[in-house]
C-alpha cells in the first residue's frame, strides 16, 4: 500500500469520525424535538476536529475525561453509537444503563472516564488516573477537555499545578468556542487565556482547532511529548459551536451572538475543510454510511426497553450497605 | 492484647493496610511529617510515591485521588481540619459519591476521607470545630465515627478496604481513649449494644460512646442504662436501635452535629412506630457557631453534665 493511500484511509477515518459526531448531533436534535430525550443536551457541531484530532494520536490505554458537551468526545475515542443514544434516551441498553444521560456518558473500557456535568471537574480526575496508570507502569497519557468558561475554575487551575508540579502527562485541551453559555471569553477572561499555563511552568500551544490536519498534528506532537517526558501541556483550540450552548437556545430568546457570526463560522466548517482533503466522491459516501449508521444505532436505541422502574436504586454503590436502602 | 489509644490504633489500622495492599496511599497536607499524628512514620518507610503532601487545593487533590481510585488505587485522603470536606464537599458529594450511580456501575470510587480530630476541642473557634458527619450521611456517602480504640482500627480497614468512597470522622476527644483491638468488629452500618442495660438507651457515637458508659456507671446504681453506639452516621442501623428502644421504653440520643436536621433526628425519626413509656430526648449541638470563648463553647455542645441532665429528664418524662 503507497503512502498516499494509507494517509488517504487515515484521512477518510478521521472524516467519518467528525461526520459520526456531526450526525449524532443532528439527529439528537431532531429526537429532543420530539420529546425523545429527556433532560437538556449540549452540541458539539463545529468543535469535531478537535476531539478528532486528539483521540488521533491516543493509545488504546490512554484516558480521557469530558465535559457536559461530550458525545464528540466519546464517539472520537470509538464509543458504540448504539450505546449512546440509548443512553441520551434512558434506556436500559446505554452506556451508563440509562442511569447518566447525556452529560454522564462514559465507556470505562475505552478509557473514557465520564462526561460531566460540572465545569472544569473532569481535569482533576483524569489527572489522578493518568498518574496511577503511570505509578503502575504504563505510558499512559491523559486528555482533559474543558472549554473557555472552565479557565477561571479554581480547580482547573489547580489541577494545571499539580500536574506541573508532580509530572503527570495531560494534555489540557482547551476548546475555545468563545463563549459560556452567553458570556463571551473575552467578558470572562482577564489577560491571556493560554498564558495561564505558562504560570505554572507548562508549555502551550495555540491551534486552529477548524482544521483537521492542524488538530491531527498537535495533538500528535503533544501527546508524544507527554508521553515521553512525562510532563503537561497546554493546547488552546480557536473554534465554534453552531447549536448555542444547549439544543434549543432558540426558543431561550437569549441573543447574545450574531446570525452573521454563526454564519462566519459556518465557512470554516470543519467538515468542509476535511472533505477537500479526501475528495468530494468520498465525502459522500461516507456521508451515506453514516446516514445509515445513525439510522441503525437510533431504531436500535428506540427499541430497547427502558430501566425497570424497581430498579432504581441499582447501582448506588459498589457494594450495597447491611440492610439495604430505602 | 495491647491496650492502645485512640489515635495509635487508627495509625496502626493504616500502616497495616499499606502492608497490606500496594495500592492504599495517603493524600493531604503535611502528612509526611505528620502534623496530625496519624500517618506519623508512614512517609519514610513507604516512600513519597505513597505518601503525598499535596499543595493547598483541596478540590484539586480529591478529585485527584478520585481519579486514582478508578485506575486500581486505593486512596486515603487527609483533611487537615474538618472544614476543609467544605472546600471539596462537591468532589466527595458531586463527584467521588456520585460517579457508580452515574455511570450505570462502570466505575468505582474506593476512597476514604479521614479527618483525624474532628469536633470541638476547646478554642479552635468558628471554622475549626466541626463534626461533620451528618452531611455526608445526608448525602448518602458512608460514614463512620469510630467510638473505641478497637473500631477505630477495625473501621478504618474497613473504609479503605471498601469499595465506595467513605468518610470517617476520628473525634479529637476520643484520640486519647484507650482500648484493646479486638480481634474483629461489625462493618460498617453496624451498630452495636456497647453496654447491656434494662431501663434507658442512650444512643450516640464517636467520643460521645465513652461519655455515655461513664455517665451510665457513674448512675448503675440507680439506673440500668443501655448504650448503642451507632458507629456509622450512614447507613443508620434502624433495627438495632428500635430494638433497644423496644426493650427499655425510655431514649436519650446524644448526637455532636447540630440540632436541626441532625443524626438524632434521625435516630428519632427511626423510633417513630415504637411504643415508649416517655418523649425520646436528644442531646445535641446548638444550632449555632461554635464562639472562641472556651466557656461560651462548653454551652453549645454535648457534654457528660448535658447527659447526666437527660437522663434525669428521661426518668420523669412522659407523654401529655
Amino acid at each position: 500500500m503507497s503512502a498516499t493511500s494509507s494517509e488517504q484511509g487515515r484521512a477518510e477515518a478521521r472524516h467519518r469520525l467528525m461526520r459520526r459526531i456531526r450526525a449524532f448531533e443532528d439527529k439528537l436534535a431532531e429526537l429532543a424535538a420530539l420529546g425523545e430525550i429527556p433532560g437538556p443536551t449540549h452540541e458539539y457541531s463545529g468543535q469535531e476536529a478537535i476531539a478528532v484530532g486528539l483521540c488521533d494520536a491516543l493509545a488504546a490505554s490512554d484516558l480521557i475525561a469530558s465535559t457536559h458537551r461530550g458525545h464528540g468526545h466519546s464517539i472520537a475515542r470509538g464509543a458504540d453509537l448504539g450505546a449512546m443514544f440509548a443512553e441520551l434516551m434512558a434506556r436500559e441498553t446505554g452506556l451508563n444503563h440509562g442511569r447518566g444521560g447525556s452529560m454522564h456518558v462514559a465507556d470505562a473500557s475505552r478509557g473514557i472516564l465520564g462526561a460531566n456535568g460540572m465545569v472544569g471537574a473532569g481535569a482533576p480526575i483524569v489527572t489522578g488516573a493518568t498518574w496511577a496508570a503511570r505509578q503502575q507502569g504504563g505510558d499512559t497519557v491523559g486528555i482533559a477537555f474543558f472549554g473557555d468558561g472552565a479557565v477561571n475554575q479554581g480547580v482547573l487551575l489547580e489541577t494545571m499545578n499539580l500536574a506541573s508540579l508532580w509530572d503527570v502527562p495531560i494534555v489540557f485541551a482547551c476548546e475555545n468556542n468563545g463563549y459560556a453559555i452567553s458570556l463571551s471569553a473575552a467578558e470572562s477572561t482577564s489577560g491571556d487565556l493560554a498564558l495561564r499555563a505558562e504560570g505554572f511552568g507548562m508549555r502551550h500551544v495555540a491551534v486552529d482547532g477548524m482544521d483537521i490536519a492542524a488538530t491531527v498534528r498537535a495533538g500528535r506532537e503533544a501527546i508524544d511529548d507527554a508521553r515521553e517526558h512525562g510532563r503537561p501541556v497546554f493546547l488552546e483550540f480557536e473554534t465554534y459551536r453552531y447549536s448555542g450552548h444547549n439544543t434549543g437556545e432558540r426558543h431561550l430568546g437569549m441573543s447574545y451572538r450574531t446570525e452573521e457570526e454563526i454564519d462566519r463560522w459556518r465557512a470554516r466548517d470543519p467538515l468542509l475543510g476535511s472533505a477537500a482533503i479526501i475528495g468530494e466522491e468520498r465525502a459522500q459516501a461516507i456521508e451515506q454510511e453514516v446516514s445509515d449508521e445513525i439510522e441503525a444505532a437510533v431504531a436500535f436505541a428506540r427499541s430497547s426497553a427502558h430501566p425497570d422502574p424497581g430498579s432504581a436504586l441499582d447501582h448506588m454503590y459498589a457494594q450495597t450497605p447491611a440492610g439495604g436502602l430505602e | 492484647m495491647a491496650v492502645v489509644r485512640y489515635q495509635r490504633a487508627l495509625a496502626q489500622a493504616l500502616r497495616d493496610e499499606m502492608l497490606a495492599d500496594e495500592s492504599v496511599i495517603v493524600i493531604g497536607e503535611d502528612v509526611r511529617h505528620s502534623l496530625r499524628g496519624v500517618t506519623k512514620g508512614l512517609a519514610s518507610e513507604f516512600g513519597d510515591r505513597r505518601v503525598l503532601d499535596a499543595p493547598i487545593s483541596e478540590q484539586a487533590f480529591t478529585s485527584f485521588a478520585l481519579g486514582a481510585s478508578t485506575q486500581g488505587m486505593r486512596p486515603v485522603i487527609e483533611y487537615q481540619i474538618p472544614s476543609l470536606t467544605f472546600v471539596a464537599f462537591e468532589q466527595i458529594v458531586n463527584q467521588a459519591q456520585r460517579m457508580h450511580l452515574m455511570t450505570g456501575g462502570q466505575i468505582s470510587v474506593p476512597i476514604t476521607c479521614f479527618i483525624p480530630g474532628s469536633g470541638a476541642r476547646g478554642g479552635l473557634a468558628g471554622q475549626h470545630s466541626d463534626n461533620p458527619y451528618t452531611w455526608f450521611a445526608h448525602a448518602g456517602v458512608k460514614t463512620v465515627v469510630p467510638g473505641s480504640a478497637s473500631d477505630a482500627y477495625h473501621l478504618f480497614r474497613a473504609a479503605i478496604r471498601d469499595p465506595d468512597p467513605v468518610v470517617l470522622c476520628a473525634p479529637a476527644a476520643a484520640l486519647g481513649v484507650k482500648g484493646e483491638i479486638a480481634p474483629q468488629e461489625p462493618g460498617i452500618g453496624e451498630a452495636v449494644v456497647a453496654r447491656e442495660g434494662s431501663q434507658l438507651s442512650i444512643i450516640t457515637l464517636g467520643h460521645l460512646v465513652p461519655y455515655a458508659l461513664d455517665v451510665a456507671d457513674e448512675l448503675a446504681d440507680d439506673l440500668s442504662i443501655e448504650v448503642v453506639d451507632l458507629r456509622s452516621a450512614f447507613p443508620v442501623d434502624r433495627q438495632t436501635i428500635i430494638a433497644s428502644a423496644q426493650k427499655t421504653r425510655r431514649v436519650v440520643v446524644v448526637d455532636d452535629a447540630n440540632r436541626s436536621i441532625g443524626l438524632a433526628a434521625e435516630v428519632l425519626a427511626s423510633l417513630a412506630g415504637v411504643r415508649l413509656d416517655a418523649p425520646a430526648i436528644r442531646v445535641t449541638r446548638a444550632d449555632a457557631t461554635i464562639p472562641f470563648a472556651p466557656v461560651l463553647e462548653a454551652q453549645l455542645i454535648p457534654t457528660k453534665e448535658k447527659i447526666r441532665a437527660a437522663i434525669s429528664r428521661a426518668k420523669e418524662e412522659r407523654y401529655v
